[in-house]
């Protein structure tokens, strides 16, 4: 691949601070995280700044990795769960080159993990940073579009709207219907936003060992997640939280217990599942656990044994 | 292989750059773009590109035009995320828009105000009427325009000090000590807004977005009544005190469009009947910009004189938060990243509220039956 070698950190070449942003940001954003373990759930406003991707894109998550990342992490960026997604690709490109960090797939290795959209199979280890891209920080937006009222709701801990939101879901469908970003009350004070992650990932949230930060550039608001706080998903007694299954199980590595994704073979209608999380599926195939369609062209250790056209 | 596509990776990100470059060099039997000719000769599309980019230099904004292939939302990011990483030594002091060297000055409130009407270098009352002569290789410079026979009124009086003596116009007080400006680029949005953070919003705010809310309220949604008071256009000094000196310095001449928007207020039991004011401002010369930034904030001051506010226009949450083109544009383009989990998750409850679906219907109809 011709990719031009990036400049090292102390090069005299390099226009930009270590990790990008300078230090003074990098502090401020520090303390802004320091505040928000110190209210688990609280929203943080911070002076978010512009970054080189756009908004949406995960500036918020690359904000908090800027700030905390140091030589010596070991640095880990997913999106959908896979490590070869392209923007996770891009972001994980980015750190390499202005961090000089080592990168890995492996989520066991990584010190920081970047994640849009989902939380890893692999159970933390205290010590882990999981860092989250936040679209949305506050989980009542949906219900109130204004800023000013969704502050004095938490301010109040005036829930009551979001419970009759859950309430509505089951007289209209029988159930509670959110599927994905579906809110959880942290520490019994604060509603969060888990970020858009499917329900499916909600309950790793609990008493996790890691540190999880949660940061939404756009929105300039940075929340945190301290290791071992509880955090319940928001239920009812006879409507108990229930998690995504499928009858299916991983096609490649044959896993009857990871979050899968659908993927469309032909216009005919047919179709595979496959783990989400791509490290996940890997680490089994190497351990040896088939699935029904081992080898298939998307087992991409499979392909390059043997390339397809 | 249709998800390799979606997984592409770094090998197709590479590529897909590749092919960035080479677009955007078009086609090479053409001569290359200078950034120096994007300067001189697309220099409104720079004005616009520093004014919406919170950044005072001619030469990054005409090299993000470049960069950006003429898309200027896009080289307007490109010139924030750069400014971004500049280390900030200390605030100007507020220039004096009353001093300006005026290139362009005219007041649509009066026939003649002190300092005459200057029209300067403008496309009002040119016929759109495409120049085939432009389109000619090797054009000749163009004649020089004539000279003014008397130079120009110099301070050059504002509509303000035209006003002054009758009172008829609102007017600012000025602070002895001048607080500390409200700054979007290290604070996040607060609300209620105050009138600086309101301006710094609307200054780096979409063009597109603000004349569109302007427009709105002229056509009748929150009206504002607007008058415009004067429009001016040209160069002042910026004033700089060092730590080390303690007295002002001239660090440099920006050029700048400064609008004011005169509106009526009918009075109330404390104040007097009186004209109001929208101020615009912005770098460069923005006319339309700094024409709608003047009415959309004349419109946001609606609590100030007790008008009633009902149309988007007046919703400073709605306004402020949805006005900059750069927060926009990354969070309507992110939809392109993929979203497979979540639709994952949805797809799932879907499927399965249809499956319920036709099990009642089956039911009702047996039961019909």
């Amino acid at each position: 691949m011709s990719t031009p070698v990036p400049a090292r950190a102390n090069a005299p070449e390099r226009y930009y601070n270590y990790a990008y942003l300078d230090e003074q940001t990098k502090r401020m954003i520090r303390r802004s995280i320091l505040k928000a373990l110190a209210i688990p759930g609280y929203q943080v406003p911070f002076g978010s700044r512009e970054m080189p991707v756009p908004y949406g894109w995960g500036t918020g998550g690359i904000q908090l990795t800027a700030a905390i990342i140091g030589p010596d992490d070991v640095y880990k960026c997913i999106d959908q769960g896979a490590d070869d997604t392209t923007n996770a690709v891009s972001i994980r490109r980015f750190f390499a080159n202005v961090a000089d960090v080592a990168t890995t797939e492996d989520t066991g290795e990584a010190t920081i993990i970047q994640t849009r959209h989902r939380i890893p199979e692999k159970p933390l280890k205290q010590g882990q940073v999981l860092v989250y891209q936040v679209p949305q920080p506050e989980p009542l937006r949906g219900l109130e579009a204004r800023e000013t009222e969704t502050r004095a709701m938490h301010a109040y801990e005036e829930y009551g709207l979001q419970y009759v939101s859950l309430y509505e879901n089951i007289s209209a469908y029988g159930r509670i219907a959110a599927t994905a970003g579906y809110p959880v009350m942290v520490e019994e004070r604060y509603l969060m936003s888990p970020s858009p992650i499917p329900k499916f990932d909600n309950p790793k949230m609990a008493q996790n060992e890691a540190v999880m930060l949660f940061g939404a550039g756009r929105e300039k608001r940075i929340y945190a997640v301290p290791p071992f706080t509880r955090v319940r998903s928001l239920d009812f007694e006879d409507y108990p939280f229930e998690t995504q299954t499928w009858e299916e199980t991983c096609a490649l590595c044959g896993a009857e217990d990871s979050y899968l994704d659908e993927v469309i073979l032909d216009d005919a209608g047919d179709k595979m599942f496959v783990c989400s999380d791509s490290h996940h599926c890997a680490e089994r195939r190497a351990a040896g656990h088939v699935g029904p369609m081992a080898g298939h062209t998307l087992d991409q250790d499979a392909a390059l044994k043997e390339p397809a056209q | 292989m249709a998800y390799v596509s979606v997984k592409g990776g770094e090998k197709a990100i590479t590529h897909a750059h590749q092919w960035l470059a080479e677009d955007r060099r078009g086609d090479q039997s053409v001569n290359e773009l200078e950034v120096a000719q994007v300067r001189e000769q697309l220099s409104l599309a720079v004005d616009r590109v520093m004014s919406e980019g919170s950044c005072y230099d001619r030469d990054l904004a005409a090299l993000a035009v470049k960069q950006a292939r003429g898309d200027l939302p896009e080289a307007i990011f490109l010139l924030r995320a750069y400014r971004t990483t500049l280390p900030r030594f200390g605030a100007s002091l507020p220039v004096e828009t009353e001093a300006m060297a005026v290139r362009r000055r005219v007041s649509a409130a009066f026939k003649d105000i002190p300092g005459g009407q200057v029209l300067g270098p403008t496309f009002d009352y040119t016929h759109r009427l495409l120049d085939f002569a432009l389109a000619a290789e090797g054009g000749v410079a163009p004649e020089p325009a004539p000279q003014a026979e008397e130079p120009q009124a110099y301070p050059m009086p504002n509509i303000a000090s035209v006003f002054r003596h009758e009172d008829l116009l609102e007017h600012d007080t000025r602070a002895d000590e001048p607080a500390e400006p409200y700054d979007l680029t290290r604070q996040p949005m607060k609300f209620p807004a105050d009138r600086d953070q309101r301006l710094q919003a609307l200054a780096r705010g979409d063009e597109g977005f603000l004349l569109s809310l302007a427009y709105s309220s002229q056509r009748g949604w929150g009206s504002t009544h607007p008058l415009c008071g004067e429009i001016r256009m040209g160069e002042v000094a910026v004033e700089f005190v060092p730590d080390e000196l303690g007295f002002p310095i001239e660090i440099g001449e920006i050029t700048l469009t400064e609008c004011t928007m005169l509106s009526g207020f009918a009075g109330s039991a404390e104040r007097p009947p009186q004209y109001t004011r929208g101020y615009g401002l912005t770098f460069g010369h923005c006319e339309r910009k700094a024409m709608s930034m003047a009415i959309v904030d004349r419109a946001l001051r609606h609590r100030e004189v007790g008008e009633q506010a009902d149309a988007p226009v007046q919703d400073e949450e709605f306004v402020l938060y949805h006005s900059d083109n750069v927060e926009a544009s990354g969070f309507v383009q992110h939809l392109k990243l993929p979203h497979y989990v979540d639709f994952q998750a949805d797809l799932q409850l879907i499927r399965r509220l249809r499956k319920e679906h036709f099990e009642r219907r089956a039911a009702l109809k047996e039961a019909a039956e």
